[in-house]
């Protein structure tokens, strides 16, 4: 156990240093491609780390006392939910830890005095409660076939884990926008101009703080596509394409969906989640004990 | 923290906001053409956010009445330093064809500072990105002042107790 815990930490305090970067990279071929598919040239390549390093490099202004420690925290908490997962640890405790930093960010959204900011947040929460369900599935449902909570335990399996979970992984799939605020279920803040509610949960945040934020999302964004590696870890073909084509198929999702209103956001998540997700695994159940 | 080898990195990522006066529309729909494929303003890292809080640089099209006149004011306050305001169109220079109007102030100046000038009724997007980018190195500018003004205040400072002290 403590020599597994030893092994992981070089990948997990190399996904603490590393993953700002693969984020922002990933954000940057994000509104590359997404600004090729609009016909248009689109920003250079490592605008993300520009935008970054100008919100850094603003005065900090918070709206209040409470922004600075709630956003910070979101930040911590964000980071460390990939490092426990890179760490080996049990993906059940880690849930609470993901939960905890999403918490974090509403309060930040509540704490301001705008009722953008306070809508967004409301509409984070409802997004929270429809992605749950299918995050919780889909490690049950990894830990039904390869009997493991870990990351690595998983990785090590060798099974071919999206043939066995096809349902569990489109539940996955179909949840990751939310999690990476992208249309059709960017309702409670967008990358891109001009949403109803103007900046949603992140009105009111500027410089530095939303900068902060920025981060944390990069953060987030690694580790879920590591979670997506899960799926195709058996084969070293599969374990490059598979996360890389789910990136790409977010990025058309993005582009070709409208924004949906909650109500749909909530029912397709629970509908997926229990057709797909629950589908899925009740053979595995109905065969034997869990 | 490499601010002062890469240079200010505001001129790269300039954030605008877009604030419809009294305009007649005309500069407005300009506006929106620079973010559409023929003209795409992100080319320059321009995000076009609707809060003032986020954003580099104010564009304002139409002149200004009482009405609005305040929520400009607002909306200018809220910004964070440094900032730029960019007056788009003959209105927003002086009110254009609504200056004689009872309730228009005139241009945009009447209310806050503007940087720069935008020509045209209306103003062709060209002559907009020309704007933006050109508020871009404005803000550029006074970002490498304020950091330079910064640095000489804190050398007197540092140096006043030496020479007060008598040649310590």
């Amino acid at each position: 156990m403590n020599t597994d815990l030893l092994a992981a930490l070089p990948w997990a305090l190399g996904y603490l240093f590393a993953a700002p970067f693969l984020g922002g990279l990933l954000a940057g071929i994000d509104r590359k491609v997404t600004a090729r598919l609009q016909g248009r040239v689109g920003p250079p390549l490592l605008q993300p780390f520009h935008d970054l390093r100008k919100l850094l490099s603003r005065r900090l202004d918070p709206v209040n006392r409470l922004q600075i420690p709630l956003v910070a925290s979101h930040l911590v908490f964000s980071a460390l939910t990939g490092f426990l997962i890179f760490l080996g640890t049990d993906l059940l405790l880690v849930i609470f830890i993901l939960t905890l930093a999403a918490v974090f960010l509403v309060l930040a959204a509540y704490s301001s005095g705008s009722p953008y900011a306070k809508v967004g947040a409301d509409r984070e929460l409802l997004l929270m409660m429809a992605y749950e369900p299918m995050v919780i599935l889909t490690l049950v449902g990894l830990f039904r076939v390869t009997r493991s909570f870990d990351f690595w335990g998983i990785a090590a399996s060798g099974l071919p884990l999206v043939a066995l979970l096809p349902g569990v992984f489109l539940g996955l799939v179909f949840i990751l926008p939310m999690k990476l605020r992208k249309s059709p279920f960017d309702l409670s803040t967008s990358h891109h101009a001009h949403q109803e509610l103007v900046k949603g949960l992140t009105a009111d945040m500027g410089g530095p703080v939303l900068g902060l934020v920025e981060l944390a999302h990069w953060y987030e964004s690694v580790w879920l596509y590591g979670l997506v590696f899960l799926f195709f870890g058996w084969n070293p073909l599969a374990a490059v394409l598979g996360p890389t084509l789910t990136y790409f198929l977010i990025i058309l999702i993005d582009n070709a969906t409208a924004r949906v209103k909650w109500e749909a956001a909530l029912a397709s998540a629970w509908a997926v989640t229990l057709v797909a997700g629950v589908g899925n695994l009740l053979p595995y159940w109905l065969r034997g004990m869990p | 923290m490499n601010k002062s080898t890469k240079g200010p990195a505001i001129e790269k990522s300039p954030w605008l906001i877009h604030y419809d006066a009294s305009s007649c529309n005309g500069c407005d729909i300009e506006v929106l053409a620079c973010l559409t494929p023929v003209y795409d303003a992100e080319r320059f890292g321009c995000i076009v956010t609707g809060d003032p809080k986020q954003a580099d640089i104010l564009l304002v099209t139409g002149g200004v009445n009482n009405l609005n006149g305040p929520i400009l004011r607002n909306l200018y306050a809220q910004m964070p330093e440094p900032r730029a305001v960019v007056a788009i169109g003959a209105c927003a220079y002086s009110g254009g064809v609504f200056a004689d109007c009872y309730n228009v102030l005139g241009g945009v100046a009447e209310v806050i500072p503007v940087d720069v000038y935008v020509p045209g009724c209306a103003a062709r997007p060209e002559a907009i990105l020309d704007g933006v980018v050109r508020a871009a190195i404005l803000l550029a500018e006074r970002e490498k002042a304020a950091t330079a003004a910064t640095a000489s205040a804190a050398t007197p400072t540092a140096a006043t107790p030496v020479s007060t002290g008598g040649g310590k």
